[in-house]
């Protein structure tokens, strides 16, 4: 019994350590952003959270259009976000509870482009996008990603189970139509499903770099990530300021990952399994 | 096609008699347009991008002016040209630098994790933290933490007396910072799918190993790898398409848009190197042939994978094991029911 006490404690003690390590690079960034630049660069450096942490956010609002990116990448986040929730589970929807003519061929070449890796076709995706008149646009953030094959696959093994085929058949009964069939039955089961795929993508979208890097082209309107990057490379020697920059774009997004963390581990780590 | 030509009558006739069964094409109308917008966007944003990479691959283009047909130009210079082949040397390296240590050590806090009662959730969220970070804003981080004069690792070591390593300007202290990245961001996201995995694995083949007396190492090594294989496969799967895909990393570490692979190229990696080829130095036919070289690079390191994790002769291992087990259960169970009638 005591063995298996030392064991828990040991595995205690283990977890715990890679806690710290998982969570010091936050602390780290908080110490930077809340100390002057030269108490950072002073040895031995200044391990404690400091008391310049507005002040070093002042600096980031003057020298960058903060709140502008924050809001660009919001729109654009949120807008991904939406546009796929409905693509992805209507999609789902048809291809987990409808028999049509090629459905399982249709499914198979979704399931294919899964193996395309998107730094192929890079390059002619800008192409096709200078083409469209769209670099520069919220449009190039928005579209070509409004519907993929992950959230189709994954909210298709979602709904195979969790909508039974009695609900629908009852609503045909009732004269509903295939849409109509989606909003009163698929979507208030899916509404689950709908919250880890939401999150997921959202936090994606928001954290993405080298799509926005390509197609935003004007200086005037960057995502959060590039405008970051531009006051890294301009302003890479004032450290606490890069820091309480890095800092206030890294605060939304745990927030909304702590919203719904929980359910969205777990909802994550079951669609791993069913791969 | 046999479907069409079947088709076209019963639409006509459809029209014509109202009893008839109706067309079932028509009839599916609404999943067809369910489901048309993904690949609508497919064939706009990925189909033909990719069809018109081999195209671009051609060619000889600074994606305005004229596109100059070169045949396989731009292959033959790939085959020949040295920062190439660093990239891909420096990917590779950089890929098993965090790959393996990030692998095992999920595996580690996975089977903590799974034998830890208090604090699930806390730990399960601490430890995927990391995951949802930006790449962006962590990379600065850690690039202070590596900063060659004032990093924080640099003076914990001049502390101990080890003193200073040239982090962010020697190959391998580059590489190894982006390792690290890499490594610190994806051991809590693999950690959680390999607790899925052992959660998935039923107690009663533990208990059947434990009564049978088998060690806590051989339970491991007979019982839980060979069980967890295809959550293993998956893991090494998603890692090696990620890790040849790295980019941002390498291109902010270093602060320095002009020269994204860090001093010596010693950090660009395949992708950062056909970021360069295409949107800093225009050469967009060069570009799409990087991409082609990388896209075949995924391909052959998914087979390895699954030859050496997945293969079919393995499956039949595994198939074996498990019989084996079953019958151990079986056998167990029978000599319980012996126990009870005593």
């Amino acid at each position: 019994m005591s063995i298996e006490r030392v064991r828990t404690a040991v595995g205690h003690v283990v977890l715990m350590l890679g806690v710290v390590v998982s969570l010091f690079p936050f602390y780290w960034m908080v110490v930077m952003a809340s100390n002057t630049t030269p108490d950072i660069f002073s040895y031995p450096p200044k391990l404690l959270i400091g008391s310049h942490l507005f002040e070093n956010m002042g600096k980031v609002l003057d020298n960058i259009d903060f709140f502008g990116s924050m809001l660009l990448t919001l729109i654009a986040s949120l807008g991904v976000t939406v546009l796929v929730l409905f693509f992805d589970s209507l999609a789902a929807f048809a291809f987990a509870k409808y028999q049509f003519p090629g459905r399982n061929l249709l499914f198979g070449i979704l399931l294919a482009t899964f193996m395309i890796p998107t730094q192929l076709s890079l390059v002619p995706q800008f192409v096709v996008l200078a083409q469209l008149g769209w670099i520069g646009s919220l449009k190039a953030l928005i579209i070509p990603g409004a519907a993929n094959a992950f959230g189709i696959f994954w909210m298709r093994q979602y709904a195979k189970g969790a909508i039974p085929d009695e609900l629908i058949a009852a609503a045909k009964v009732d004269g509903a139509g295939f849409f109509r069939q989606y909003l009163t039955v698929g979507l208030p089961v899916l509404r689950p499903g709908l919250a880890f795929l939401g999150i997921f993508t959202f936090i994606n979208v928001w954290n993405d770099y080298l799509w926005p890097l390509i197609v935003m082209t004007d200086p005037n309107r960057l995502t959060l990530q590039v405008a970051l990057d531009q006051l890294n490379g301009i302003y890479g020697t004032d450290y606490s300021m890069v820091m309480a920059g890095a800092l206030m774009s890294v605060i939304p997004l745990i927030g909304v990952f702590l919203i719904g963390a929980r359910s969205f581990i777990a909802d994550l780590a079951a669609g791993a399994m069913k791969f | 096609m046999a479907v069409t030509s079947k088709a076209l009558p019963t639409t006509i006739s459809a029209t014509a008699t109202q009893d008839k069964p109706p067309n079932k094409f028509r009839q599916a109308l609404p999943q067809y347009t369910a489901v048309a917008p993904f690949f609508i966007l497919f064939a706009i944003f990925g189909a033909f991008p990719v069809l018109f990479s081999i195209w671009i691959s051609f060619h000889s283009w600074d994606g305005i002016g004229q596109m100059k047909w070169v045949g396989l130009e731009q292959y033959h210079y790939l085959l020949t040209d040295a920062t190439f082949w660093k990239t891909i040397a420096n990917t590779l390296i950089i890929w098993v630098l965090s790959t393996v240590p990030m692998l095992l050590l999920a595996l580690v806090i996975a089977n903590a994790l799974h034998n830890a009662t208090r604090f699930r959730t806390f730990y399960r969220i601490a430890y995927f933290i990391p995951n949802v970070t930006s790449v962006v804003a962590i990379t600065l981080v850690f690039g202070s933490i590596f900063s060659n004069n004032f990093g924080l690792l640099n003076a914990f070591l001049k502390s101990v007396g080890v003193g200073q390593v040239e982090w962010l300007t020697s190959p391998w202290g580059i590489k190894i910072a982006i390792a690290t990245i890499v490594t610190w961001r994806w051991v809590g996201y693999n950690a959680i799918i390999y607790l899925a995995g052992l959660q998935a694995i039923s107690q009663d083949v533990y208990e059947a190993a434990r009564v049978d007396g088998a060690s806590s190492r051989q339970t491991f090594w007979r019982i839980t790898v060979p069980m967890m294989r295809p959550v293993i496969l998956f893991t090494a799967v998603t890692s090696t398409i990620g890790g040849l895909q790295i980019f941002t990393e390498s291109r902010v570490l270093f602060g320095d848009t002009s020269n994204i692979g860090g001093p010596g190229d010693a950090g660009l990696t395949i992708v950062s190197y056909l970021y360069q080829s295409a949107f800093i130095k225009n050469q967009f036919g060069y570009g799409a042939a990087v991409g082609w070289a990388l896209f075949i690079l995924i391909v052959l390191f998914s087979i390895v994978n699954w030859r050496l994790i997945g293969g079919t002769d393995d499956e039949r291992l595994t198939r074996r094991a498990a019989r084996r087990v079953e019958r151990r259960i079986a056998a167990q169970n029978a000599k319980k029911e012996a126990v009870d009638v005593h």
